[in-house]
């Protein structure tokens, strides 16, 4: 990709300036945090999940302007979501980072985060993407386990742990 | 060698340029920008065909057979070895041992000095500058005889503070780690005077030359120091190379690192015998063709004379910190008084991972992240830098596509 404006487009750049849903929740029930060591990106998610609804969510933390674009429209895209409706965009977040869905051919509910289908072809942007991501999975699954990703975790060096 | 004209006219950038085959590459539809040496620097044709050469026609494993292409190898291989101790200017070539880099270099003189002479509440001198590999080592050393790590601070231009250096001194120091120049900041580091001190105190030294033998000239009977590592791939030959230099009593009193065949005179099931040095040190089948090629970047290096590239590099440095120190908004971080061609920075409000991919949209390859060197990035206050680093094939032109770069990336963050 040379030009760069194809992923840094406005939308991402001001995600970056002003991300939504910035801070910690107080009460919140679901947690994680996602680090991912080789470029220092670090994000700490909270949710308020009831019955079976992400009724509120906030993150924080340091990190690239892909990541923190990433996770400021990730939680405005999960917001009042279903739990399994927030794990399927997660799937399909992962697959077009990856490659292997192209959100403008294949059936998806991405939506506005098909800005960041540009990542797939940055192999060393691909994590910072997709770090939000799976810290929102680890906070998904956090009652039931700490260490949420385990031999499948297509991000090699991504660390995540549930709290 | 004469030197007449100190500036940037002794080297001819043009023919120097054809000399490297990767330089013509284009990056993202636009001609490399290649600012990433002090990870690796690229490999001249010269170099390219000695390892084209070596593998067409010299290939066989050295020491062990009597055939022809065993001789010629073997032949080739110590030849490199002489070849590097005059680089080095090393009084004798058997202080000369081939490692796979500078880590493996550093991690020997752990093993074979530092667990046979550091010991319970022993202390051991690092700086704050070190990269992980003069680090981690010497922490796992600590960890396992329970000696104590003690850190040369720093001010805020990334130089070491020499006073506070003298005083970590005491009965129980045992040994000076330390790094020649800063990978991280391009610090050169006074290190001769720093040997002395460290020898008037009876403590040896070992020198993480990395960043500095690709640079400048080297002199050990100079320096002093009693050992000193740094790889091939960072001074326009292959990964897979580096070089120890010990003093040769201090060698001869050090444990092996490694058993295996080469390093022994005789071995039976009750009793191995231990070859001599450098042998001692060089267990199993070496890196043959990379030795060999490491020796054709020095003859490289040599024909082009360390003392211009030092000059020329100085240049390219001054020029690139007086474009980017005038950029507001960019900060320059190590701003020692002495440095090598490194220029470390942050642009204000972006993190240098940002910068880093949209300069490669512009085929600028810089470094971002921590450079090994998490440390100093503490010393800080910064996650990461961008670092742009520079070597003699590198041209004021392409700073100047650097200072475009950034000025691209700053507007697209405004």
């Amino acid at each position: 990709m040379s030009d760069m404006r194809q992923l840094y487009q406005e939308v991402i750049l001001d995600h970056n300036r002003k991300p939504r849903n910035f801070g910690s929740l107080s009460g919140a029930n679901r947690h994680a945090e996602g680090h991912n060591p080789l470029c220092g990106d670090h994000i700490k998610l909270s949710m308020n999940v009831l019955d079976d609804k992400i009724e509120t969510i906030a993150f924080e933390g340091e990190g690239c302007a892909i990541c923190k674009a990433s996770a400021s429209m990730m939680t405005g895209a999960v917001k009042g979501k279903a739990v399994q409706e927030a794990e399927t965009l997660v799937e399909e977040f992962r697959n077009m980072a990856t490659g292997t869905l192209d959100p403008d051919s294949q059936t998806n509910h991405l939506g506005k985060l098909k800005v960041f289908a540009g990542v797939k072809d940055l192999p060393s942007r691909v994590k910072c993407a997709i770090l939000p991501w799976h810290t929102l999975h680890a906070a998904l699954h956090s009652e039931i386990s700490v260490s949420t990703e385990g031999a499948a975790d297509p991000i090699p060096g991504a660390e995540i742990g549930g709290q | 060698m004469k030197v007449e004209r100190m500036n940037i006219e002794r080297i001819n950038i043009d023919q120097v340029r054809s000399d490297f085959p990767i330089l013509g590459l284009q990056v993202s539809g636009k001609p490399l920008v290649y600012l990433d040496n002090a990870a690796s620097s690229q490999m001249p044709q010269a170099v390219i065909d000695r390892i084209v050469r070596y593998q067409s026609a010299e290939h066989s494993n050295i020491h062990r057979a009597v055939h022809y292409l065993s001789e010629l190898a073997t032949k080739e291989f110590e030849a490199a070895r002489v070849k590097v101790q005059h680089f080095l200017k090393a009084k004798e070539s058997r202080e000369i041992i081939f490692t796979r880099g500078t880590t493996e270099a550093i991690n020997l003189v752990m093993h074979g000095y530092g667990r046979a002479f550091i010991g319970k509440g022993d202390e051991i001198i690092l700086s704050g500058l070190e990269h992980h590999a003069n680090i981690v080592p010497w922490q796992m050393l600590a960890e396992e005889k329970g000696a104590v790590l003690r850190v040369i601070p720093m001010n805020d231009a990334g130089e070491l503070l020499i006073e506070e250096f003298e005083a970590l001194f005491n009965a129980k120091t045992k040994f000076l780690a330390l790094s020649h120049v800063s990978n991280a900041l391009g610090t050169i580091n006074p290190v001769k005077q720093m040997v002395a001190l460290a020898h008037m105190h009876g403590v040896p030294v070992l020198l993480d030359g990395a960043q500095a033998a690709p640079h400048q000239a080297l002199d050990m009977q100079e320096l002093d120091c009693d050992f000193y590592a740094f790889s091939g791939h960072k001074m326009c030959g292959p990964t897979g190379i580096g070089v120890l230099y010990g003093k040769a009593h201090l060698l001869e009193k050090m444990q092996p690192f490694m058993g295996g065949g080469d390093m022994i005179l005789s071995v039976t099931f009750e009793k191995t015998k231990y070859n001599v040095i450098p042998a001692k040190f060089e267990a199993g089948t070496p890196p043959i063709m990379a030795a060999i090629a490491l020796g054709a970047a020095i003859d490289y290096l040599n024909g082009i004379g360390l003392a211009n590239i030092e000059a020329y590099e100085g240049e390219l440095l001054a020029y690139a910190t007086e474009q980017v120190s005038a950029m507001p908004g960019v900060r320059i971080i190590g701003t020692a008084k002495k440095k090598a061609a490194v220029l470390s920075f942050e642009i204000k409000g972006v993190h240098p991972h940002d910068v880093g991919t949209i300069l490669n949209g512009d085929g600028i390859a810089i470094r971002t992240g921590h450079h090994c060197a998490q440390p100093v990035m503490q010393r800080f206050h910064v996650p990461a830098t961008a670092r742009a680093s520079f070597a003699f094939y590198n041209t004021k032109q392409e700073i100047d596509k650097l200072v475009v770069g950034i000025r691209k990336v700053q507007e697209m963050f405004s």
